[in-house]
């Protein structure tokens, strides 16, 4: 039985796509009145809505809070429905546990946390269809909501996965290409300053190769960046239509 | 650019589960023909005037194949005739789903330019994709695929090429056919084009027969059971009442195969299959399922020999006898006996052999005899009959159908006239699927540039021993020297000593065409007065070769050892090396056994056999096996290169040096390699045999009140050495002879993908091959990863990826079986010209195995093996009688057993010229009736006696 033709000859994918092109990003910001800031993006068949609140004052054991930042708090979750077997998803598994941890680490060098010393902004994202790359399109989500929320950022933080396949990066995986056999590579990127946020790899893979794949994801970051600015200027233009601006 | 479009797929996997897959549609899918105004392709494959000398379209077109004429026509595809083919996607991911090695034809032929075939990419494009309706199979919705873009295509070439450019659909489906025409594209059959292009009838002998034709030729009998579907199969295999398995036909018995069933636990079962509606349509090397008969019907392997001599008479008759199973009585010797219900996967490829030229003379149909005597003989229909008849030809097998006889095939290419040496030695290249093109230009621009030298940025990085007394021993007339020797005495009194080993992966480079190149033959292959390089010339016998008074650069291994060959220090380098002196094995025993020589080099050659001595006593007393094998040599005639004589290889005290600090230097590297990549070392293992294994060499030895121990190496090393009966000196070698047909083949693999390392043979923990990069890809690989560890080289992304490595060590495994057995056949067939030269020759030999109706003879002066036989087909033989113990047989009065010695006869039987064979037939003893008389033999042939 012959396995999937991740990469055919003439250059297509799997899902018509080439191998530099993303999926089709569409996202809406401020699609919940009560939270602080929120957004809901798609990209292909995998959507997340993340939410942002904050930032407020710590809860729970004071300990927690640092004098001279804010504490940001992240919580990943998949919804039961959002892969193809329906199956309980009980919070703090492990995979999400370190989604969770992940999402902090990058939310943490791009937001600017030293204008709110001894607060807190948590970030809330839900997966509610899972079709490859969560990670990054959590990412690109949170972004959206906590520019919705009015939290300075130093940049928007975009992130991509790329995949390697006979010999070529593949950028923005989908579900049937990440099951594979490919070594893929998580990036997120202060796309402006060209600054990593966060960069994960978990595969095997060639020294040799890195600098290229590294290359593809920095590419791929950039042009997700070019569409959620876009997002967010077309949202700011209704916001502003609608306070009478 | 990008038009999006989500869809919903849905499969099932197991269980019920939908699966939901985006599906891009573009507008920016070109469709390739040079003559297209609108598409802003760069590059394009398809030509403006592309004619054909069809008459039946007799405009410019393009043609689009569907699926089932690329998976059967694909030897008429591929000949240069046809042009300016567009292949669809739907038809590639068919094909390729379909069968791996047509699809691998398919894309050679894509990516050869000449042939202008283009891949349209048809599922992504805007206009030519369509969903599967409700109620629609899969094959109809392709079948529809198909034709949509057909039609795309003609619109398209209307509106953007110029006037009369068509497209012309290619079917041999009736329905599909029916309703392409249905909707006004230009459809033919396969066939029907083909014999429309009048100045090409060749290749009307190459068109496969497709169904409708074969009811034509066969009688309506049925001789063989239905095949059951592949649903069956698998529920079948699923629950346990099939077995899959690859199937072997017997090479001595057509009646006769054994399927390998690879079970749970790694090591597999056999299963035997008896009679022809058992072997129900298998070929050999097809993936087949099969039922285990009840365990009262189990048979023995019929140890008969028994040759498909069915005349070009067809079909009837026969059957009768052939389909009777033969009983065998001894109900210990029974094994799991069944019988093929279904095949899963076809191995076909085209066969090598010769025409049976139909006794009716204007008959187009023949039969046609594979040079493989495992495969069936096969129909084929040609009108060059007269042509083929005494030439070598290529036949592919297009089906098999459960009334015939024999499978149906079609013509493929013819090789030269049979018996020609060039036409053989292609044909045992051919048989073996050894590469033995000449080498490509892109394979040959990545030799360095003449005239070379060692450059000093090279001497910077190595350590130079060019004042080293260096040494080359190698056979006479060998070309790629890939190892050289020394050994001095330290001031310490210590001896170092170093094996200088060729630095071919300086040379050649990873990744470039050169390297694939090589990684894909794998090996060199010596035949008799021929070799098959590896790497080109320049490399293997100049610049690699580590000829003496040349500056070469060398891959070093060198020791410090004490004068007991303890190993104190190992260390690897890269280095320059100046050999003095390349010798051949004679020329160096001489120099060792010449007491008045005291050169630098002689006393080097005395200071290594010494140590040489140490290390193969002690390898001996960890239980390293010495086998035996007889080797040939040929003494070939300088100017027509037909053997003059034949004499079995000598083998010197000098031989077993260099062997010894190979095998040193083999696993000294094994065990660096394996230290610094545990996960990707490149090594080699022999495993231990199977207990059943020794079965036959037990029975033997015992025959002749000799005990042999087989629980461990060691233990059947010693059995071997004190093997000894008295007055038969030659039963020791006879014994090892037999010990070494119940070895296991030694294998290639990757350390991260295997546990046990245990190299059998040589009783080492571990063991690579480092020593002849010159002749075998695994050192290449083997010397880059020590030149990593060392830091003298970098390493690459495939060095690393076990599945890779693992992929390369199959390929290499595949490939050193193939060359060792094309290797054989052209030992047999320069034997088979020695005896044709010489006429009639009487020999003594000895018997190796008895078989239930022959024996099979070794004559030891030459190496020779044969059969006599003693039942003949046409008179009824003499009564024998074959007892499974012992084994013997008896013959009238006379009882074979195995060891016995023999006296035949010896002659080249050229009756079949496809299968040119040795005859041997028996002189003594004398059994009335059955042995020949010598007074047949001319006496000056007659030779002196063989003194043991």
């Amino acid at each position: 039985m012959a396995g999937l033709e991740l990469l055919s000859d003439q250059g297509y994918r799997l899902d018509g796509r080439k191998a530099s092109e993303l999926r089709k990003v569409q996202a809406r910001m401020g699609v919940f009145a009560q939270a602080d800031g929120s957004a809901y993006l798609e990209q292909g068949n995998t959507k997340a809505l993340a939410v942002v609140y904050g930032p407020h004052e710590i809860r729970g054991s004071r300990s927690r809070a640092l004098h001279d930042r804010a504490v940001i708090n992240c919580q990943y979750s998949m919804a039961t429905f959002s892969t193809a077997e329906r199956k309980r998803r009980p919070h703090g598994d492990r995979k999400s546990t370190e989604m969770s941890l992940h999402l902090k680490q990058t939310f943490e060098a791009a937001v600017m946390t030293q204008l709110f010393p001894r607060s807190q902004i948590d970030i809330y994202v839900k997966i509610l269809q899972s079709d490859g790359g969560n990670y990054s399109v959590c990412v690109n989500a949170a972004t959206l909501a906590v520019i919705d929320a009015g939290i300075p950022m130093r940049d928007y933080v975009c992130a991509c996965t790329v995949g390697f396949v006979d010999e070529t990066p593949l950028a923005d995986l989908c579900y049937a290409e990440e099951s594979g056999r490919v070594s893929s590579l998580a990036l997120a990127l202060l796309p402006r300053g060209g600054q990593i946020a966060l960069l994960q790899m978990d595969a095997r893979l060639h020294q040799d190769h890195l600098e290229t794949l590294i290359e593809a994801a920095m590419t791929a970051c950039k042009g997700v960046s070019k569409v959620l600015d876009e997002v967010v200027r077309q949202h700011l233009q209704e916001a502003s239509v609608l306070t009478g601006e | 650019m990008l038009k999006s479009k989500t869809f919903v797929k849905k499969t099932r996997s197991g269980g019920v589960m939908k699966i939901v897959r985006e599906h891009y549609l573009r507008d920016d899918i070109w469709c390739g023909s040079e003559a297209c105004t609108i598409c802003k392709q760069e590059s394009t494959v398809l030509e403006k005037d592309a004619c054909s000398d069809s008459t039946i379209c007799p405009y410019p077109h393009y043609l689009i194949p569907d699926t089932n004429v690329v998976l059967h026509q694909i030897d008429v595809l591929e000949d240069p005739v046809i042009r300016n083919v567009i292949i669809l996607q739907t038809v590639l991911q068919e094909v390729r789903h379909r069968s791996a090695p047509i699809y691998k034809r398919l894309k050679d032929i894509i990516h050869e330019k000449e042939k202008h075939f283009y891949t349209f990419t048809n599922e992504h494009h805007r206009d030519t994709f369509i969903e599967r309706e409700p109620g629609e199979s899969a094959n109809d919705r392709n079948d529809r695929a198909i034709r949509t873009s057909a039609d795309w295509y003609g619109q398209h070439l209307k509106t953007a090429g110029p006037d009369g450019l068509k497209v012309v659909l290619l079917t041999n489906d009736q329905g599909n056919k029916q309703k392409a025409e249905e909707s006004g594209l230009l459809v033919h059959r396969f066939e029907e084009y083909i014999k429309s292009l009048i100045a090409h009838p060749e290749l009307v002998d190459r068109l496969a027969l497709s169904n409708d034709d074969k009811n034509e030729i066969t009688s309506s009998k049925v001789l063989f059971p239905e095949h059951l579907p592949l649903s069956r199969i698998q529920a079948g295999i699923k629950a346990g009442s099939f077995l899959q398995g690859t199937f072997r036909a017997s090479r001595d018995n057509y009646l006769e195969a054994t399927v390998f069933i690879q079970g749970e636990s790694e090591d597999g079962t056999e299963v035997l299959i008896q009679g022809l509606q058992n072997l129900n349509r298998a070929v050999h090397q097809d993936v087949v399922a099969l039922q285990l008969l009840p365990r009262n019907q189990w048979v023995a392997p019929s140890s008969v020999v028994l040759q498909d001599e069915g005349a070009a008479k067809d079909d009837n008759g026969d059957e009768e006898d052939e389909g009777k199973v033969l009983i065998s009585t001894a109900e210990t010797a029974r094994k799991p006996t069944g019988k093929v219900v279904g095949i899963i996967k076809r191995n076909w490829r085209p066969f090598c052999g010769m025409l049976n030229v139909s006794q009716i003379k204007e008959s187009t149909r023949h039969l046609f005899t594979p040079a493989d005597r495992r495969i069936p003989r096969i129909r084929i229909e040609t009108r060059q009959a007269s042509t083929l008849a005494g030439q070598r030809i290529m036949v592919a097998i297009d089906g098999w159908p459960k009334d015939s006889r024999y499978p149906n095939g079609h013509f493929v290419r013819s090789l030269g006239n049979a018996g020609e040496k060039d036409t053989e030695q292609e044909v045992l290249l051919l048989e073996h699927d050894v590469p033995h093109q000449a080498f490509s230009q892109a394979v040959l621009s990545y030799l360095p540039k003449m005239p070379w030298a060692i450059t000093p940025e090279d001497m910077e990085k190595r350590e130079d021993l060019r004042n080293l007394t260096v040494c080359s021993v190698d056979p006479p007339g060998c070309t790629d020297i890939d190892d050289a020797l020394h050994c001095r005495e330290l001031e310490n009194g210590n001896l170092e000593v170093g094996v200088h080993i060729a630095d071919v992966s300086h040379f050649i480079r990873p990744g470039n065409a050169l390297d694939r190149e090589a990684a894909n033959r794998g090996t060199t292959v010596y035949l008799c007065g021929k070799r098959i390089d590896m790497v080109p010339e320049l490399l293997s016998s100049n610049l690699c070769s580590l000829q003496s008074t040349v500056d070469r650069l060398a891959f070093s291994c060198i020791w410090e050892m004490t004068h007991e060959a303890e190993i104190l220090k190992t260390r690897f380098t890269k280095s320059v090396i100046n050999s003095k002196a390349s010798l051949t094995y004679a020329e160096a025993q001489m120099r060792i056994d010449d007491t008045t020589k005291n050169d630098s080099i002689t006393k080097n050659l005395r200071g290594l056999n010494k140590l040489a001595k140490i290390l193969k006593r002690r390898r001996i007393e960890k239980g390293a096996l010495t086998l035996s094998s007889l080797e040939v040599r040929f003494h070939m005639d300088s100017e027509t290169h037909d053997p003059i004589d034949l004499q079995t290889k000598e083998l010197q005290e000098t031989n077993s040096m260099v062997e010894e600090f190979m095998l040193l230097a083999n696993i000294s590297v094994a065990q660096k390699i394996y230290d610094e990549f545990s996960e990707c070392a490149l090594l080699r293992k022999h495993p231990a045999p199977p207990p059943s294994n020794y079965d036959i060499l037990m029975k033997a030895a015992k025959s002749k009140h000799v005990d042999i121990h087989t629980d461990s190496a060691k233990a059947l090393a010693d059995s071997l050495d004190v093997a000894r009966v008295d007055g038969f000196p030659y039963f020791n070698t006879l014994l090892r002879i037999l010990a070494t047909r119940c070895m296991m083949q030694a294998v290639y693999f990757c350390s991260g993908m295997d546990s046990d390392f245990h190299h059998y043979g040589l009783a080492s923990p571990i063991y690579t091959h480092f020593t002849s990069p010159i002749r075998r890809y695994a050192d290449i690989i083997v010397h880059r990863l020590l030149a990593v560890a060392i830091g003298a080289d970098s390493t690459y992304p495939d060095l690393m990826d076990k599945q890779k490595q693992s992929a390369l060590c199959n390929n290499l495994n595949y490939r050193h079986k193939m060359a060792q057995y094309a290797q054989r056949s052209s030992v047999a067939f320069h034997t088979q010209l020695f005896f044709k030269n010489r006429g009639i020759l009487n020999e003594e030999g000895f018997v190796l195995f008895v078989r239930k109706n022959a024996i099979i003879v070794l004559i030891p002066k030459f190496g020779l093996e044969g059969t006599v036989f003693f039942d003949s087909k046409d008179k009824t033989g003499p009564k024998l009688v074959f007892d499974e113990e012992g084994p013997t047989l008896m013959v009238e009065q006379h009882t074979f057993h195995i060891f016995d010695k023999v006296k035949v006869t010896i002659s080249l039987d050229d009756t079949n010229i496809q299968h040119q064979k040795i005859r041997m037939s028996l002189i003594h003893p004398v059994i009335p009736g059955v042995s020949v008389s010598a007074s047949d033999i001319e006496p000056q042939t007659k030779k002196p006696r063989l003194d043991h």
